[in-house]
This record gives structure tokens, C-alpha cells and sequence, in this order.
């Protein structure tokens, strides 16, 4: 190269493509191992995570922990003063709940894994509450229904279960969560609790119980997940049933 | 004034670098990316999620902006301009080896690190972010369109996704703060000209 008049090559080697294409392909490859990447990846980030103190694991990918999903632009607070549960719909004795009430009735503790449809999953979360299966039958269920539509005091979110779903012993209305009072932030005060489906199930900040004749789809439902949540069994997924 | 051409111009005159076109998709590209950033802080990161909720509108304008990421470089492509500093980033000569080793020996030394119009660091990340935000577009898609892929595939893509966004947004910072560090680099890519002494001390190689 001639140092008085220094001219830039246009013909090396084409490195900016190799790297470009190399990218590419390491993406794909990614997504072809990621099933066994990410069973690698949760457990040194699931025994790490128990030894830091920063708590900065938990902000990696996968690294453990609840993550927040609201689908309402702000959710009103509720108090022990202020909160009820109603129930209603094709029921003998429609009712509402006050906070102190729902204390008050058999209290129920569920060790599980939460499993979100996104990928995260939680490893023995302490849930505690009322069965749901107990309010149903303080409230008289009539012959004629058939499932149970969940509404939220976040105004916006709803779930809905058939009626046997809404029976299992492992669906809770929960009033704890990690064995203290459910938290606004985790859809406190009280918040349903579905052991055996996708977290999406379990609606946060649950207000209302309407029994009613056939399953309406609840929010994430009419925008394509799976009404029947079974974890590992739906949504295309292939999760280890958490109950 | 024949006597110009022979004379070197002075440290202080104005050196044309970007041309409008340029300048233009950096920009729009960079908006786009710093949407796609923000939006996904505010969906990843559980104390940012509480204040804003709403997620679907969130979700939404993360699809629109990442989508509409690659466009201002395909529009660009219509621009000579930028096809001719496409190969630059493209091509790599001798100095470019001895710049990369010169980086990773953390010698500063302007002789050690010989750069035509762009230097070899900036050639491979420009490379290295072109695939990313492809494969964060393959694999948001296939978060996006389930029905499109088998649905297997959403866990696989959402995995990738992540972790390469995480790996996006440190080397993201590493560019912006390199920005931060060199104001006439910046100037270059506002205005579209640098003084001729930064363009002989960072780019001695650069064909004008």
C-alpha cells in the first residue's frame, strides 16, 4: 500500500458477511437447542439464584421469579375495608364476601410449581385459601349449570372454568401467597388460584363469581390461548404438570 | 487556485462523510431500536411492568417497531451512497486484522489501529447487529404468529428471544457510549461532515 496516498479496499475478504450470515445461523441454532439449553440454563440459574443476595438473577431470562402482567392500564386498591367477593348467576343464595369473611371459612394450603404459558416457572409456591368448591356449595349451584365465569376489580380481566373444573379440590380462592396476605402487586386482596392450569388461569384481583350455563372465554382466551389450560397439556406445551 | 489541489487542506475544513440518505437511516433505525428497547424494558422488567400495565398496548407497539425495524435499510438501499458504505462494512483488508489485534491488546496507539472509512470493530458489530435484529425478528414472529410455526417452537423462540435481547442491549450500550465518548463521530452523523484532522486520526485509510 502506498502510504502518500493511503486508498481504502473495496475487495477484502467479505468478513462483514460471514459474521452476518454466522449470526443468522447461531440464531437457528439457538432455537433448534433450546429445549435442552434452557433445562441447563434454569438449573445453574435456579442454584445461583438461591446465593445471591442482589437479587439480580432474577432479572435474567428464565432466572426465577414471578414476572408482573397486568392487562389494565392501573388497578384500583382494595382493602379489608373496601373488598367483596360476589357470587351470583344460577345460584340458590347469590351473596357478596367481605375480606374478614373469607378468613373466617376452612383455609386451604397447596404447595405447587406455577407454570406461566410464556416459559417461567416457579418452583413450590405456597398457595392458601377457600376452596372454591366450598363457596359453590354454600351458594346452592343449580341443576341447569354448567361453568363459572371469574370477572376482576381490575375491570378489564375474566376467566371462566366448567363447573367440575371449578370443583377440583386444588382450585382455590387464595388470600395468601409464599405464606403471607396476597400482595396489589400479585392481585391482592384475594386472587383465584388454579393448580393444575397455566398461571393465566389464576386471575389476579378476582371480584366476581357467576355461575353460569356454558364456558364464555375469558381475556387471554379470546385472543387464542387454550380455554382448557392444562399444564403440559395444552397451548401446544409440554410442561411437567404442577398438580 | 491550482495550487489547492496540492495543498493538504487545513486540520479545521469540513470533510463530507454521511450524505443525507445515510444519515437518515441511522436515525430512523435508531428510533426504531430504541422503541423496541423501551418497550420490551417496560414488558421484561417486573418493577417497570407495575407502573405502566396495559400490556397488550405495550406488546403492540414492541410488534410495529421491531417489525418496521429493517425497513430503513432496505430503503437505503436505493441510495449509492450507503450500497458503497455497505461494502466498506462488508470488506475487511490487512489493516483491519491489525486493528482487531490492537483492540485486544488494548493498544490505543493511533499507529496500531489503521481504519478506512469505518474501523474493524465498527465493522463487525455493524454485521453482528444486522443478524441479531433478523434473528429477534425470526424468533418475535414466531412468538407473534403461533399458528404459524409448531407451536413447540414458541418456547424455543421465546428463549432465544430473551437472551439475545439481553445480549443486544449490552452491546447497544457499548455503541451508544463509544458515541457518547467521540463528539465528532456524532457530528459526523448530524451534520454529515468531520474536521479533516479527526478523519486523518480516526480513519488514516479513508478514501476521499
Amino acid at each position: 500500500m502506498n502510504s502518500e496516498q493511503p486508498e481504502e479496499r473495496q475487495d477484502g475478504r467479505p468478513v462483514g458477511r460471514r459474521v452476518f450470515l454466522g449470526t443468522l445461523g447461531l440464531g437457528a441454532l439457538g432455537v433448534l437447542t433450546a429445549p435442552v439449553l434452557q433445562r441447563g440454563l434454569e438449573g445453574f440459574l435456579g442454584r445461583v439464584a438461591g446465593k445471591d443476595p442482589t437479587g439480580l438473577t432474577g432479572l435474567l431470562p428464565n432466572g426465577g421469579g414471578f414476572r408482573y402482567y397486568s392487562v389494565a392500564a392501573s388497578v384500583p386498591h382494595r382493602t379489608a375495608a373496601d373488598y367483596r367477593l360476589t357470587i351470583d348467576g344460577l345460584v340458590d343464595h347469590p351473596r357478596s364476601h367481605t375480606l374478614a369473611e373469607l378468613r373466617a371459612l376452612p383455609q386451604t394450603r397447596l404447595v405447587r410449581d406455577v407454570q406461566c404459558v410464556t416459559g417461567w416457572r416457579v418452583p413450590g409456591t405456597p398457595f392458601q385459601g377457600v376452596r372454591l368448591s366450598h363457596l359453590l356449595d354454600a351458594a346452592g349451584v343449580r341443576p341447569s349449570a354448567k361453568a363459572v365465569r371469574f370477572t376482576c376489580f381490575d375491570g378489564t380481566y375474566t376467566e371462566s372454568l366448567t363447573l367440575d373444573q371449578a370443583r377440583r379440590p386444588d382450585v382455590l380462592v387464595a388470600l395468601r401467597m409464599q405464606d403471607e396476605d396476597i400482595s396489589h402487586d400479585h392481585g391482592g386482596p384475594v386472587r383465584l388460584y388454579v393448580a393444575p392450569m397455566y398461571f393465566y388461569k389464576s386471575a389476579k384481583w378476582l371480584s366476581g363469581i357467576t355461575v353460569t350455563d356454558r364456558v364464555k372465554p375469558g381475556y387471554w382466551e379470546h385472543l387464542g390461548y387454550d380455554v382448557d389450560a392444562w399444564v403440559g397439556r395444552s397451548n401446544g406445551r409440554t410442561d411437567e404438570p404442577t398438580s | 487556485m491550482s495550487l489547492r489541489a496540492e495543498a493538504p487542506a487545513p486540520p479545521s475544513a469540513r470533510v463530507h462523510r454521511f450524505t443525507r440518505a445515510e444519515r437518515w437511516v441511522h436515525r430512523a433505525t435508531a428510533a426504531l431500536m430504541g422503541a423496541c428497547v423501551v418497550t420490551a424494558a417496560f414488558l421484561y422488567i417486573p418493577q417497570l411492568a407495575v407502573m405502566v400495565g396495559r400490556r397488550e398496548l405495550v406488546v403492540r407497539i414492541h410488534e410495529c417497531a421491531g417489525l418496521a425495524l429493517p425497513v430503513p435499510v432496505l430503503l437505503g438501499l436505493a441510495s449509492r451512497a450507503f450500497r458503497a458504505d455497505l461494502r466498506f462494512l462488508n470488506r475487511f483488508g490487512p489493516h483491519d486484522k491489525v486493528w482487531l489485534r490492537a483492540a485486544l491488546r488494548r493498544d490505543k496507539r493511533r499507529a496500531a489501529r489503521p481504519a478506512g472509512k469505518f474501523n474493524a470493530g465498527q465493522k463487525i458489530y455493524a454485521a453482528w447487529i444486522a443478524g441479531a435484529t433478523l434473528v429477534m425478528l425470526g424468533t418475535g414472529l414466531m412468538m407473534w404468529f403461533t399458528r404459524l410455526t409448531p407451536l413447540m417452537w414458541r418456547t424455543s423462540a421465546t428463549f432465544v428471544h430473551d437472551w439475545l435481547a439481553l445480549t443486544v442491549g449490552v452491546v447497544l450500550a457499548g455503541h451508544i457510549g463509544m458515541a457518547l465518548g467521540d463528539p465528532e463521530a456524532r457530528r459526523g452523523l448530524r451534520t454529515g461532515t468531520v474536521t479533516e484532522e479527526w478523519a486523518r486520526r480516526e480513519h488514516p485509510l479513508w478514501r476521499r
